[in-house]
Formats: C-alpha cells, sequence, structure tokens
C-alpha cells in the first residue's frame, strides 16, 4: 500500500537576483513500513524535498511550483495550514539535522515531549501527557529521572534521542529523518541506528531517511534514491542500486569512497562541482562533470528509463 | 629510521573549574620523514589538541617535541618564528578558518609577507600565482573572497597557506570532514601528490577511518588523551587487538552489503576528561573489563613487531 506518493515536485526559491531551482521534478512513493534512503551531495535538494513534504519551506522565497503529494490518497499541497498543522507532528514527523539546535534550550526535554502529546491530544490532561512522555523517553533510552533536565546537560547523541523521542511521541506514519546521525561519532551513530531500526520495527513506521553517507543507506534502508541538482537520477530497491549502480553520477559516488576492505594508491573522485541551482545547464545537469557524455547529453535533458521493475535511472546512456 | 618528528610523554592540561581536564596524557610517538602518522579517535579525546600542542599553538604542560633533532617546546621569539617556517597546519573547518576580508591572494601570500620570503611585489605575485597553480586554483580567482568559494576551493586555499612557506612538516587537522565525498576524494589526491612532489610529512588527524586507511602509513587509535593502539595502517583493519579500535571498527556502516560484518555495539559515552579515576580510560565501555582494568593504567606495549597497545588483556579477547 502506497502510504505517500509524490509526483513531479519542482521547489523554488524566489530572489531578488535569481530564481534558485533546488528541486526539479521529483517523484517517488513510499510503501507501509518502508524505509527510503535519499543520498545527495550539499545542494542537491534533499532537504528541500522533505521540508516540501511538511510544507515547511520557507516562503517567501520558497514556493512549491507545482507537483502533488497524496498522503494515503490525501492531496496534502491544497490542505488548509490548519489542517496541515494537524498532520505535522501526529501523522508525518521529521528528525531535524542538528540536535544542538533543533531543540529549545531553555525549556526541560520533558516540557518538550509533552508539548508535542498535548498539542495533538487535547483532550489529554497534563499528568497522563507528562506520563507518557516520560515512556517515550525510556523508549529512547534515557532514564525517566532526566524529564527535568535542560538540553545544554545533555550530550549530542542523548539530545538526538530526544528529538527522535519528540518525533515519535505521537506515532506518527511516517518518520522523515534529515542526516540523523551526521553530528555525531561513529560508535554513538552505531547506537542511534540500531534504536531507530528497532523502533521503526516494532512501530511499523515508515520512513525517509536523507543522508550523504551510503554506508547509512546500506544499514538501515529499503529503497534508495540518489539526487543529483534537484533531481532523483537513480532509484531502485537497495541491491539495484549497491549492486549494480547505473547513472555515472551514481557510479562515481561509489568510487570516491576509500574502501575500508581493498588498497588504491589513488581514489577516482568526480572531476568539477555541482551546477550552481540559479542556472542549471539546459540538458542532462550532470553532463559537465560525466565521462560518457555527448553532445546529446548537453541540448536534451535525458529522459527516466525503467531499466528493470523498480530501477529507475535518468541517463540516456543506460539502457536495459 | 631517520624520525623527522619525535613527541615524548606529551602532556596538555586544561584547568578548568571543575578540576584538570586532561586532554593529552601522556603520548610518545614518532614520525619518520615523508610518511603520514593518521590520529583517529572520537570527538573529544584530544586528538585536535594533540595536533595543536604538537606545532607550537598552545603550551604543553609537559613532555618533549622534537623536530628535527631540537627540542622546540620552549623555543621563544625569533627561534620559534624561525621553525614556523617547516611546520605547517591545514585547519578543519574551511568556512571559519579564512579571514573574510581577505582575498584569495592575500590570504595565501600572507605567510610569505609575515616571513619576508619575497624581495619584491613581483616576486610575490610570481610565488601567489605559483601556488595557487599547485593547489588547483584557476588565476581568476585570485580577487575572490572566501564567501565567493564553495567549501573544496577554501580547503585548496588552505592548504595553499600551509605550502606557502615549503613546509617540511603538515599537521593536517580534518581537512576534508566539511566536504563532500566527491569533494573529498579530489582534495585527498592533491595531498597525496603534494606529499610524493616535495617529501612531505603528514600528521593527519581525523575521525575518519577510512579516509585515514587510505591516505595514513601508520594509524594511532587515541581514546580521552591516550593512545590505545599505535600500527602499520593495514594491519589495523586486519588484525586489530584493542577492543576499543574493534568496537570502533564495526560501527563504521560499510557499503558491501554482501559482507556484513556483526558490529560491536559500546554502552555509554565516553567519559568526562576532568580528573579521570585511575585505570584504564576506558574501562567504562569495555565489553572485556577485568578488575585490574579499573586500578591500573595499561602500559603500552608491543604485542607485534610495530603494534603497539595499551590493554592488560588483549591476549585473552584474541
Amino acid at each position: 500500500m502506497k502510504i505517500l506518493d509524490v509526483k513531479d515536485l519542482h521547489v523554488h526559491y524566489l530572489t531578488d537576483e535569481a530564481t534558485v531551482k533546488a528541486v526539479n521534478g521529483v517523484s517517488f512513493s513510499l510503501e507501509k513500513g518502508e524505509t527510503l534512503g535519499v543520498v545527495g551531495e550539499t545542494g542537491a535538494g534533499k532537504t528541500t524535498t522533505a521540508l516540501a513534504l511538511l510544507q515547511l519551506v520557507p516562503d517567501p522565497p520558497g514556493r512549491i511550483i507545482k507537483g502533488d503529494i497524496l498522503f494515503n490518497g490525501l492531496p496534502l499541497l491544497s490542505l488548509k495550514e490548519k489542517e496541515m498543522r494537524k498532520l505535522r507532528g501526529e501523522k508525518i514527523a521529521m528528525i531535524f539535522q542538528d540536535p544542538m539546535t533543533s531543540l529549545n534550550p531553555v525549556l526541560t526535554v520533558g516540557d518538550q515531549i509533552t508539548e508535542v502529546i498535548k498539542l495533538h491530544n487535547t483532550e489529554l490532561s497534563l499528568a497522563s501527557a507528562t506520563e507518557k512522555a516520560s515512556e517515550m523517553l525510556e523508549t529512547v533510552g534515557i532514564e525517566a529521572v532526566r524529564m527535568n533536565e535542560y538540553p545544554h546537560q545533555f550530550s549530542g547523541g542523548m539530545k538526538q534521542r530526544v528529538v527522535i523521542a519528540i518525533a515519535l511521541a505521537c506515532n506518527p506514519e511516517i518518520l522523515i529523518a534529515d542526516e540523523p546521525t551526521t553530528a555525531l561519532d561513529v560508535t554513538i551513530q552505531a547506537q542511534v541506528l540500531s534504536m531507530m531500526g528497532k523502533l521503526k520495527n516494532e512501530r511499523g513506521t515508515s520512513m525517509i531517511l536523507i543522508t550523504h553517507d551510503l554506508g547509512v543507506v546500506a544499514e538501515i534502508c529499503d529503497k534508495v534514491a540518489i539526487m543529483y541538482a534537484g533531481e532523483i537520477v537513480e532509484y531502485g530497491n537497495l541491491r539495484q542500486v549497491f549492486k549494480n549502480p547505473m547513472h555515472p553520477y551514481t557510479k562515481g559516488l561509489f568510487a570516491s569512497i576509500p574502501d575500508m576492505n581493498k588498497t588504491v594508491h589513488r581514489l577516482t573522485p568526480i572531476k568539477g562541482l555541482m551546477p550552481d541551482p540559479s542556472c542549471l545547464p539546459f540538458g542532462c545537469s550532470f553532463c559537465a562533470r560525466c565521462s560518457i557524455a555527448s553532445e546529446s547529453c548537453v541540448k536534451n535533458d535525458p529522459e527516466i528509463l525503467e531499466i528493470e521493475p523498480g530501477h529507475i535511472v535518468k541517463c540516456a546512456y543506460c539502457k536495459a | 629510521m631517520d624520525d623527522i618528528l619525535q613527541v615524548k610523554k606529551l602532556q596538555k592540561y586544561f584547568k578548568t573549574p571543575k578540576g584538570t581536564l586532561r586532554a593529552v596524557d601522556g603520548l610518545t610517538f614518532s614520525i619518520p620523514r615523508g610518511a603520514t602518522l593518521g590520529v583517529v579517535g572520537e570527538s573529544g579525546c584530544g586528538k585536535s589538541t594533540l595536533g595543536r600542542t604538537v606545532i607550537g599553538l598552545c603550551d604543553a604542560t609537559a613532555g618533549q617535541t622534537i623536530f628535527e633533532g631540537k627540542d622546540i617546546l620552549h623555543l621563544q621569539g625569533k627561534e620559534r618564528k624561525a621553525i614556523r617556517l617547516q611546520m605547517q597546519m591545514i585547519f578543519q573547518d574551511p568556512f571559519s578558518s579564512l579571514n573574510p576580508r581577505m582575498s584569495v591572494s592575500e590570504a595565501i601570500a600572507e605567510g610569505l609577507i609575515v616571513h619576508n620570503l619575497c624581495s619584491s611585489t613581483a616576486e610575490l605575485n610570481k610565488r601567489v600565482t605559483e601556488l595557487m597553480d599547485t593547489v588547483g586554483l584557476a588565476q581568476r580567482l585570485a580577487l575572490s573572497y572566501p564567501h565567493e568559494l564553495d567549501g573544496g576551493r577554501r580547503q585548496r586555499i588552505g592548504i595553499a597557506r600551509a605550502l606557502s612557506l615549503n613546509p617540511s612538516f603538515i599537521v593536517c587537522d580534518e581537512p576534508v570532514s566539511a566536504l563532500d565525498v566527491s569533494i573529498q576524494a579530489q582534495i585527498l589526491n592533491l595531498m597525496q601528490d603534494l606529499q610524493e612532489e616535495r617529501g612531505l610529512t603528514y600528521m593527519f588527524i581525523t575521525h575518519n577511518l577510512s579516509v585515514v586507511k587510505h591516505i595514513s602509513n601508520e594509524i594511532m587509535v587515541m581514546y580521552l588523551g591516550q593512545m590505545m593502539e599505535k600500527c602499520p595502517s593495514e594491519e589495523l583493519f586486519s588484525n586489530t587487538f584493542h577492543p576499543y579500535t574493534k568496537a570502533l571498527l564495526s560501527s563504521i556502516p560499510s557499503v558491501d552489503l554482501d559482507n556484513r560484518k556483526e558490529r560491536i555495539l559500546l554502552n555509554g559515552e565516553i567519559s568526562s576528561p576532568i580528573d579521570p579515576k585511575p585505570g584504564c580510560r576506558f574501562a567504562a565501555r569495555c565489553p572485556y573489563v577485568e578488575n585490574i582494568c579499573y586500578q591500573q593504567n595499561p602500559e603500552i606495549r608491543e604485542i607485534v613487531s610495530g603494534h603497539y597497545i595499551a590493554c592488560h588483556c588483549a591476549e585473552k579477547i584474541q
């Protein structure tokens, strides 16, 4: 069952100098209980896509130009702000990138979890909301006695657990996690990832995990979308994309990572830089950095090809 | 072997209201000329402080740093300035380590001017142009300011600044951790090329184990200011002894779908470096901890030739 269906989403940032085309025609769907990994470099439009799903793109300057977002068949983009506000946090929740800045420093963590629960269950008494909050804190592995402590009394990994507790407090159907472990050390990252995996399985939550770390995707995701310059250039299940990457950009990404199991003298980086999203090239956005690009790549935007069931590539030179 | 740098029992303590913070606590190691020593550890383990202390950016509490046969920790004034010509540093964050009011060429020329290395403006300009070519910065960027450039280019400025004085030894403090993977590979290749051309010696500080494996000859694993394990880089990945290193290696998410390794999850977090308890620093999180670990700080010993560890129970774990 499709829980989320995104079709041809375009998000632009309109500034005085230029129009920054952050997301250009992104389409994907999410099945119930599934985890989708969205991978890309800085500026690829990952976070903007996530914000657009919740309609949190700052407007101005951000604007959802066109597209459809269907949540259980409900068109999110035509909802009123009041209706959207009821959905946020309750049905679709988000974990933000930086646990150091996404908590309110002057409220105790207990209050911050209770706040979400109270907001979405207005009939609940404060006492029972507080009790539920302390259960949540225990669920993410923090003792309930720390309810009355402030964010600065927690370490980075612990703060991220609090953020996860807030996101999961109302038992959302979709959890969007934006680089949840980027700011953490590897041993702490391993703890947080295994906890997230466990909670997701217990509760059957669907998840969108945004990251730039292909290793994290391999740990936790079922499907992968590779984003480049606001487009999904490759999409498929984990095995299809990791075992048989087709798009030159995906191949380049894998070649850029130093491999722990092999010894190579030199890495093979992708030459050049990502194009400026305020003046994207006319044809394929990757053509300037691509080793197999031809003249037609510069002129024509490649079509989206399905090279095997469920494995989609946006490149003119990838044939099934 | 010809060691360019020898560090002996180096200590750097900070006084805090809560007690003495032992950021670097008795480290001894040496780096052969032309080699790269990788220093890995989690945040707060003292790796950046180690880099800064070795190069003299902060004063050591005790110990010795012998560079080219000379103890440099207590040099003052002119002598210290002279030694700076040979030791340089590349900083972590290319976004905050550059002066926003200096253009690219000014930033690169700064060191040359301070040390009076160029007799004329023409010579200075020539040197700056050469340096920009070396690190792969286009000449048209000479008058740009840091905010106009992306992270990869800014880090190239940082590298050009470090190279400007023709040093023989460079401390690289997380030079690629702020960069995207495709740019990271470009910078790592550049650093390797420069090392081969100029015979540079690197001390490469990072938390990224796959990067450190790629670039280092030897790797030192740090935990709470102390050395846990030090060995040739191949060996660290094939034959580790220390339980912390094992856990660290198993925590790295791997892109390999077929060889999933079993993950060793550590309990808890890195404890406070302020007035640490006696005994092994890692004892509280160690899955193999024994009584002796809480009583005695393990001495560093050579377990196999060239492979040093600080652990009481390494043989039992194997």
